[in-house]
């Protein structure tokens, strides 16, 4: 629905101060933010407070020297334990999207499928437990998958096993929370989506002779391509940086860049090495982000 | 296809919503249990109500959640108000300079991993404060300015995708009839948009009450917010005062998702009667 006639017409003067205060808040808190990280991420480590050095410096009278400093990102190459930490954390978030999808597509069809009474109750039961704590729900967890914890309790009073698994602080553990976290954010636009389809072409197909499972893989999956993308980059691009989870569940050993981060950051007072792990976590989000957003687009654009 | 035979579907579904629900429903059974144990079930003296005595009386956590209340109030009405106009600006005005900019930083922070906004934000007012002393030194100001950032874009999505939804007919018409643009976003648009500015409100609220790693790199001492205090507990273990502390939150989470669902669904029937 595009505005037209007088709507179009309001004077400049009012249109530019309705967007003129978000985009001064963002532009300074979202995106002057960046420029100062990648600033940092090029200066020498300091112990001062704050524990950095200026990137210009007065040398003499008047001259003033730029110290452009590249041994945080030499050093980020040079240590194996970036590399795999990034390595591993595409992986975690590879994986965990995959199980995600698995878990989530079913749900999200039958939802959209459900009669519209049970539709709004079942939508309700998804969007419930996003709205509490992440940190509790993962907290939860602990008390499931400890040795002492419910699910091996469980198991042993039946007699399926004898001595207590361990699943705390594993990468298992950890993939659960990760999945457990961000089913809803992959559940809620696939629904969105499936929620639009006509289902009388699935009909139209099997009148034609098409298979259940052949009409689906014909019509319903390649219709839902933008809200299978959608999903799967809303869990996919914050999970890459994840802290609370693997810092919960995955044990010392779990290697996630956002963990890196963090310690680089608050046990080293390293912030230069942290400004360098943060602007090329960045640069390998960024082309997922702008995929998003043009996925986003493509969607909003088609619902109109 | 007969959808109600599809057995495939509704273990899936079922299976799905155990896996959302198991977890949640054991801190609930738990935190009645009176074993310190937590996951061991103390069948001789529970139930019992003894954790929910001792959550009361932890100073500590009832000075977080004070704090985290208060941030959360703030932050949830700034967003509201910034997320709001944007979401009003990217939905009605269709050309303006910076649209694509506006769209863009709206977009990213709802996928930006917290470590990154968090550790910018900080970085920034550390450098603010070198060049003009403010923000004089961190807590409840800067943890409110980074909780608005993220915020923000939710309640903008949310705003947008609901003015998208209805037509520009209503607005028009009370222009024609002479209506200043700024009457006519109080008396029409605000009205029709208020159950999303509700839901941003609400959603920007939780988000800020549950945001443990934009808090940490902005407060300062003393101002330890409640996910803080969890976190610290949590990584110490298990306690049952964590499980009292999770099912308050789902009961005030529940009656408030609850309510508004059913003050909604209410609502959009009235709407229906009267089109």
């Amino acid at each position: 629905m595009r505005p037209t006639g007088r709507l179009r017409r309001v004077g400049i003067t009012g249109r530019g101060l309705v967007v003129a205060l978000p985009y001064m808040w963002l532009m300074l808190f979202f995106v002057v933010p960046f420029v100062i990280v990648l600033k940092i991420s090029f200066s020498d480590i300091d112990l001062a407070i704050p524990p950095y050095k200026p990137l210009l410096e007065w040398v003499g009278k008047n001259s003033l020297a730029i110290k452009v400093n590249f041994n945080n990102y030499a050093f980020l190459f040079t240590d194996s334990l970036y590399l795999r930490a990034f390595a591993n954390s595409i992986k975690v978030a590879f994986v965990s999207t995959l199980w995600c999808l698995a878990i989530g597509y079913p749900m999200a069809y039958g939802i959209a499928r459900a009669k519209p009474a049970t539709r709004n109750v079942l939508l309700l039961l998804v969007i419930l437990p996003f709205w509490t704590s992440l940190l509790l729900r993962v907290y939860a967890w602990i008390g499931l998958l400890k040795a002492n914890g419910v699910i091996n309790n469980v198991l042993q009073s039946l007699g399926i096993i004898h001595e207590p698994l361990t699943m705390l602080y594993t990468p298992f553990a950890m993939y659960v929370g990760i999945v457990y976290s961000y089913l809803p954010f992959l559940v809620l636009p696939l629904y969105a989506n499936l929620e639009k389809m006509d289902w009388q072409l699935l009909e139209a197909a099997e009148d034609l002779g098409c298979r259940p499972w052949q009409a689906f893989y014909k019509i319903t999956l390649p219709l839902s391509r933008n809200g299978i993308l959608a999903g799967s980059m809303l869990v996919f691009i914050p999970a890459v940086g994840e802290f609370v989870i693997p810092a919960l569940l995955g044990g010392p050993n779990a290697l996630m860049i956002g963990r890196v981060l963090w310690d680089e950051f608050f046990s080293n007072r390293a912030w230069p090495v942290a400004s360098a792990v943060a602007i090329l976590l960045l640069l390998l989000l960024v082309p997922f982000m702008m995929w998003y957003q043009s996925v986003q687009a493509r969607e909003s654009a088609g619902a109109r | 296809m007969n959808y109600r035979s599809s057995y495939f579907i509704l273990t899936c579904l079922g299976l799905g919503f155990a896996f959302l629900y198991i977890p949640i429903l054991s801190m609930v059974v738990f935190s009645f249990n009176a074993s310190k144990l937590v996951t061991v079930w103390d069948a001789a003296n529970s139930p019992t109500l003894k954790w929910y005595v001792a959550l009361l009386n932890n100073e500590e956590i009832l000075d977080a959640a004070w704090i985290s209340l208060k941030v959360a109030l703030i932050n949830a009405s700034g967003s509201a108000i910034l997320g709001t106009l944007a979401g009003f600006g990217l939905a009605r005005f269709t050309q303006f300079r910076g649209r694509f900019t506006l769209n863009a930083m709206t977009t990213a922070p709802l996928v930006m991993p917290e470590v990154i906004t968090g550790l910018s934000l900080l970085l920034l007012f550390v450098a603010l404060e070198q060049l003009i002393g403010w923000p004089a030194g961190r807590g409840i100001t800067t943890m409110t300015i980074g909780h608005m950032t993220f915020s923000m874009a939710y309640v903008t999505v949310i705003v947008n995708s609901r003015l998208a939804s209805f037509d520009t007919a209503l607005e028009e018409a009370a222009m024609d009839l002479g209506a200043r643009p700024l009457k006519v976003f109080f008396v029409i648009t605000l009205p029709i948009i208020f159950p999303a500015v509700l839901s941003g409100w609400l959603l920007a609220f939780t988000l800020s009450w549950d945001d443990l790693v934009i808090s940490s790199f902005t407060s300062g001492p003393g101002s330890s917010t409640l996910p803080m205090v969890v976190f610290s507990k949590v990584r110490l273990g298990v306690s049952p005062e964590i499980n009292v502390l999770a099912t308050i939150t789902l009961a005030v989470v529940t009656t408030m998702i609850v309510g508004v669902s059913l003050w909604m669904a209410r609502r959009a029937r009235l709407d229906k009667l009267a089109a």
